[in-house]
């Protein structure tokens, strides 16, 4: 998923907007009083806490994801989920999802993860051969799973700290190096995409790869079923913090030597 | 994948306890208690549904004129979920269980066993859940029965006034699990005054049988975990470091399902730990009802009174320190005072009294529209409990040898058994 220069512009907007909002006084007429239980009655270890010294900014930009899917996002999602046969919604999620196994690839490798290399271009070559192109998916039932990687488990895979915790507009949650890993992977994409240059020749290069670029965002959110605050959990800013992050650390860790 | 999962399925199929269990001719494969409530029911034990259903998400506005604190600004009226045939049908309305939602995985699964057999179909969130506390709850203090049962009436007929112009009813059925199926009871009968509804079947599922006496099982889970429940969070971190080497020793694709049912085959926590974590759960989303009751009330119980708290402000300190409140806690400084001022006199054993269907068991008893699906082997009930459902509800209850508490409701067993009872 990227942004193209005027998406970008009224993103900036958009966020200032809903930053503003923020500043706003807090009415408070009565005076305080101290609660029958506080925190320094607690005597015991924080539990589903991740590194946050943001979370004010992260709060904020949590708040902002959730108007943006609600005024701008979903209602596309929804119109495309309308108008889009479900065979067909599926063979775009299939084909973008060959797509982004690019990603997959080259950091199995990054990793050094000789099998799981392997199996990724073989359900690669599988799946843009005998599923046309990536409209379908024969490779998963020759038992050639799907390994999902990106930069920022190569990082964490490597040593790397995830560094604090961190809401990306649009994107959600991250974390200080998983957000690096996004720019990696995002940069080796464009990178490959220039070289190979699929449009160059047909005049209307840019228009072809900016929809491209709308339809991957779309096809990502149509396969999200996250919704921000649709829990209704007061708090559920950490609970998604906290499987965010617990997800990322485990599944990125390196295997431990059988014991 | 597939195959990885049947392999865990058949893993835990063949192993020889399994298959002395499933000698009874009831195929849900689960055989604890605790583990069953867990898992839940494996995928292929499911029925198949359709992808696509009519549905609409109705958003309700129960109390005129409601303000709400800036923290639950995305909160705008009562959600409940509608799903609705072309042509007459019943229509069932189905309550959540304690601290769920409208869209709850189990909740969602009764309502397309219920669509697809041709029932129009109401979801409803619990009345412990937040968003009810905020939108709908009338002394927004959750936990009596009587109350939120009214709340509940009141709800379903804001839910029938929004869709009654577009769909044909032929008749009302009502239906509820945990928690969800003592409300239903308690709503049942004020049905009886109002009419509204006439409501011609019941079903309830796993109910306990004091909401008092449940939670205490629940509670003394917990108490079994070292240091017990003060220390909670040393035990979460255990479970959690636990959790990962598992994951990083064997060669696992993703956290998935065939991760979790690998942790289940190979033991990975002791039954202690593991009635350990559902103890935990239940504090987690008591902490939410809690926090919630509280800001909405202004009690100054968790939060400071007046204390006006804003959309950014950080919550954590909350969240530590409602996980850290027991239900007593809640029951004998929050809930008991707040009753007692309404009904001076009112004793903490009948209010616990009253939280119970012995206080209603005449209706019960006579009424022939009830239906009851329980388990031998749910975790909130005693067995004494279990033989006064039986007793009470006489050829109307059926009872499954297994499935925990709620563990094997999606089984297709259960869901077959739910449909043909409002058939």
């Amino acid at each position: 998923m990227t942004v193209t220069r005027n998406q970008a512009i009224i993103l900036a907007l958009m966020l200032s907007l809903s930053l503003a909002g923020c500043a706003a006084t807090r009415v408070n007429t009565q005076a305080e009083v101290p609660p029958m239980h506080s925190i320094s009655e607690v005597r015991d270890q924080r539990f589903a806490d991740v590194a946050d010294p943001w979370e004010g900014f992260n709060r904020s930009m949590y708040r902002f994801n959730f108007y943006f899917d609600k005024y701008l996002f979903l209602p596309v999602v929804n119109s495309y989920e309308f108008v889009t046969p479900t065979f067909l919604q599926e063979r775009i999620s299939n084909f973008y999802n060959n797509i982004r196994e690019v990603r997959n690839i080259t950091n199995s490798l990054f990793q050094l993860k000789g099998t799981e290399s392997v199996t990724t271009l073989g359900r690669f070559v599988t799946n843009s051969t005998l599923g046309l192109g990536g409209l379908f998916d024969p490779a998963t039932s020759f038992s050639l799973e799907r390994h999902d990687e990106d930069f920022g488990k190569t990082l964490g895979y490597w040593g790397a700290a995830s560094g604090p915790y961190l809401v990306l507009p649009v994107f959600g949650p991250s974390s200080v190096r998983d957000t690096g890993g996004l720019a990696v992977d995002t940069a080796i994409r464009y990178g490959i995409y220039a070289g190979i240059d699929p449009f160059g020749n047909t005049g209307n290069s840019f228009a072809i790869s900016a929809g491209i670029t709308t339809l991957d965002a779309i096809d990502t959110r149509h396969q999200q079923s996250f919704r921000y605050y649709d829990s209704g959990y007061p708090f559920e800013y950490y609970m998604v913090r906290f499987f965010y992050h617990e997800k990322r650390e485990i599944e990125s860790g390196k295997p431990l030597p059988a014991k | 994948m597939k195959r990885l999962r049947m392999l865990f399925i058949a893993c835990l199929v063949l192993s020889p306890v399994q298959s002395l269990a499933t000698d009874d001719g009831y195929g849900y494969p689960i055989v604890g208690s605790y583990e069953a409530t867990i898992l839940g029911t494996p995928a292929n034990l499911m029925p198949k549904y359709p992808a696509k259903m009519r549905t609409r998400q109705l958003v309700l506005d129960v109390i005129p004129d409601l303000q709400r604190p800036p923290i639950f600004f995305y909160d705008d009226g009562l959600r409940c979920t509608f799903a609705y045939q072309e042509k007459k049908a019943p229509l069932v309305f189905l309550i959540a269980g304690a601290g769920s939602s409208d869209r709850a995985p189990k909740i969602l699964t009764m309502m397309k066993a219920l669509y697809q057999a041709g029932f129009h179909v109401i979801t409803l969130p619990s009345p412990s859940h937040a968003n009810f506390i905020i939108s709908a709850s009338q002394s927004r203090v959750p936990g009596d029965l009587a109350d939120d049962a009214a709340d509940l009436y009141r709800v379903m007929e804001a839910a029938w006034k929004e869709v009654e112009g577009d769909i044909e009813v032929s008749s009302f059925h009502l239906c509820g699990y945990s928690l969800g199926a003592s409300q239903a009871a308690f709503v049942a009968k004020l049905d009886e005054e109002r009419r509204v509804f006439n409501f011609r079947k019941v079903l309830m599922i796993n109910p306990p049988v004091s909401l008092y006496g449940s939670v205490t099982r629940i509670e003394e889970m917990l108490k079994q975990i070292p240091g017990g429940p003060k220390k909670q969070g040393i035990f979460f971190n255990k479970m959690l470091s636990k959790f990962s080497q598992f994951y990083r020793y064997g060669n696992f694709v993703a956290i998935n399902d065939d991760f979790l049912y690998a942790m289940y085959t190979e033991n990975i926590f002791t039954n202690e730990e593991t009635g350990g974590l559902i103890g935990l759960t239940f504090r987690i989303n008591l902490a939410g009802m809690i926090f919630s009751s509280d800001v909405m009330t202004n009690s100054g119980y968790v939060v400071p009174k007046n204390r006006v708290l804003s959309p950014t402000d950080s919550l954590y300190d909350y969240f530590l320190v409602s996980t850290h409140l027991s239900f007593y806690d809640y029951f004998n400084e929050y809930f008991y005072p707040y009753f007692q001022k309404r009904r001076p006199g009112l004793t903490k054993e009948a209010l616990i009294e009253s939280e119970s269907l012995r206080s209603i068991e005449g209706y019960l008893k006579s009424s022939a529209k009830f239906g009851v699906m329980a388990n031998e082997n749910d975790f909130i009930l005693t067995s004494a409990e279990l033989d006064y459902l039986r007793q009470l509800f006489g050829e109307r209850i059926k009872i499954y040898p297994r499935g925990g508490h709620l563990g094997n409701l999606e089984y297709k067993e259960n869901l077959a058994y739910m449909v043909d009872f409002f058939k």
